[in-house]
């Protein structure tokens, strides 16, 4: 009875926070312009999506969206991962410092890193841009993957390290063979983190990108909005968007279960052997 | 050059780029926040844009208003996302984890969107859109910030000292009002500090859940901002930084050396 009611509990939140997805999803299967006006069923405005019915303005902007997300995604996991190694080493104080300065960006509101970063730009005269739009992405993912590497680092036993040192390797062979692997999920995560947030990010974009009209998803959409409305094609993007978010979802986490699976039959083995 | 490789082949030496890049893209900006807040249009050093804003109504009450939003919007994050999280702790870990995805999984859709799709979905359930609108928006934005931490905490939290409260003759809900939940406040304190502040400063949201009907402190910076005022935009921007470094001292730095709980996502 217990359990029941905690599984409805659940189940009765995320059918609330779907709910406004869900509607998406339905209605991009319908012509209207209007977001809850169904007219009809039609998978329109997936080819129109994919025909070129959609203005370049629009087309322009995605291509925007994820060339900035995956460049800035990029940047910030090497940026990040070679200075979370760094981190790690510097001596207490030191670390403190920089930890505390890593977690400024992450604690600010998104609306301050924007607006503080685009001073930055007018004030050393830099024309606005990809370029700064990058940099301000760079600025405020890079945090959360110093972030996720981090732990994996600090679980590390250190003598690991010297040891491939005492036996001889150089330090970049110790970094490569010893570190790199050990930190290596980390960064694999960090790097999704990144390009979600980069993806999804509004605030920021809309004080770094000046006024040549560099657009990406997110401003698309707010002076589409302010105009009084969505771009129907876009119902369909989120849909397909979130469908293969879920599908990658799925997969690794079906890996991920295997993975372990077998694990737990090596173990089981190998304590049936050693018992023999 | 030798000097370089050797400088390089310390560990701690690998550091120093990302130390130069939090300088110069993170310290260098806030430091400029400060110096446009504290300047006259003319670039002397001058207090108006405070004075202004204190002497401003509007600025004032939207502040006061935002903060109140904000307080709404945290309390029921945490009443809503504190018994998810504590029944995710308690589920098998492999279902936990598709539960906490499925949570996280509508962050891909563009904030916007579904910020658009939210007042769809009140226009097809014929409610009116304004203050309710906004806090349900809201809610709904930032609940997994909120869940996520605290079922971190949950999570990981030492089972025997819950085994030993109930040994030592304590009553289910005195295990969770002694032991449970006073040690799962550093996640508590991670998803208010991750709900708060951005609830206060969203722009966009608020905007497209009132129809521009109710105004949030966030599009009071940016539209100041907007107009050319930056000196002004610097100092309401500027009021934000102490109120965050407030609620940071607040929470008593639960930041350890970066490997936090809270940690997000």
């Amino acid at each position: 009875m217990k359990k029941f009611f905690s599984t409805s509990y659940l189940v009765l939140l995320l059918v609330m926070l779907y709910a406004p997805i869900i509607i998406i999803a339905i209605f991009s299967f319908t012509e209207s312009k209007v977001l809850g006006n169904w007219t009809g069923f039609s998978a329109e405005l997936y080819t129109s999506l994919f025909s070129g019915g959609v203005s370049d303005r629009l087309i322009d902007a995605i291509k925007n969206t994820f060339l900035i997300a995956f460049v800035a995604a990029t940047v910030s996991t090497l940026l990040g991962s070679v200075a979370a190694i760094g981190i790690n080493d510097l001596r207490y104080r030191k670390r403190r410092v920089v930890n505390f300065v890593n977690n400024i960006p992450i604690l600010n509101p998104d609306i301050i890193t924007g607006i503080s970063l685009f001073l930055l730009f007018v004030s050393l005269g830099i024309t606005q841009g990809h370029a700064t739009v990058i940099l301000a992405h760079i600025a405020f993912c890079t945090p959360y993957v110093v972030l996720s590497v981090m732990p994996r680092l600090v679980q590390m036993n250190p003598n690991i390290y010297e040891a491939a040192l005492d036996l001889g390797a150089t330090p970049m062979q110790a970094m490569r063979r010893v570190i790199l692997p050990e930190i290596r999920p980390g960064m694999i995560s960090g790097f999704i983190l990144a390009f979600t947030l980069s993806i999804d990010d509004f605030a920021v974009t809309i004080f770094t990108n000046g006024t040549d009209g560099l657009e990406t998803l997110s401003t698309f959409i707010y002076a589409d909005a302010r105009k009084g409305g969505l771009t129907p094609e876009l119902r369909a993007l989120s849909t397909i968007i979130l469908v293969v978010v879920l599908l990658l979802l799925v997969v690794v986490n079906y890996r991920a279960a295997r993975q372990a699976k077998r694990a737990e039959e090596q173990a089981k083995q190998i304590k049936n052997y050693s018992r023999r | 050059m030798g000097r370089l490789v050797k400088f390089f082949s310390r560990r701690r030496s690998w550091s120093l780029p990302y130390v130069l890049f939090l300088a110069v893209f993170v310290v260098a900006p806030l430091v400029l926040i400060m110096i446009y807040a504290f300047q006259a249009e003319d670039g002397g050093f001058s207090i108006e844009n405070f004075d202004k804003f204190v002497h401003q109504r509007e600025a004032i009450n939207t502040f006061i208003y935002s903060i109140g939003i904000a307080l709404i919007t945290t309390m029921i994050c945490i009443l809503l996302g504190y018994p998810a999280a504590y029944i995710l702790s308690k589920m098998r870990a492999s279902t936990a984890r598709v539960v906490v995805m499925l949570f996280i999984l509508p962050m891909w859709i563009n904030v916007l969107v579904r910020t658009l799709a939210t007042v769809a979905l009140f226009d097809f359930l014929m409610l009116p859109l304004g203050e309710g609108a906004l806090i349900f928006g809201m809610v709904y934005n930032f609940l997994p910030f909120m869940i996520y931490p605290i079922y971190n905490v949950l999570q990981k939290m030492d089972r025997s000292l819950i085994e030993a409260a109930e040994d030592l003759g304590a009553t289910p809900r005195q295990v969770f009002s002694k032991v449970i939940f006073p040690l799962s406040m550093p996640g508590v304190v991670s998803g208010v500090m991750m709900v708060f502040m951005p609830t206060i400063s969203t722009f966009a949201i608020a905007e497209l859940l009132t129809m521009n009907n109710i105004k949030l402190f966030g599009t009071t910076i940016q539209e100041n901002i907007n107009n050319g005022m930056w000196h002004y935009g610097a100092a309401l921007s500027f009021i934000m930084l102490i109120i965050i470094g407030l609620t940071t001292l607040f929470s008593g730095s639960s930041s350890e050396d970066g490997t936090n709980e809270g940690g997000l996502l």
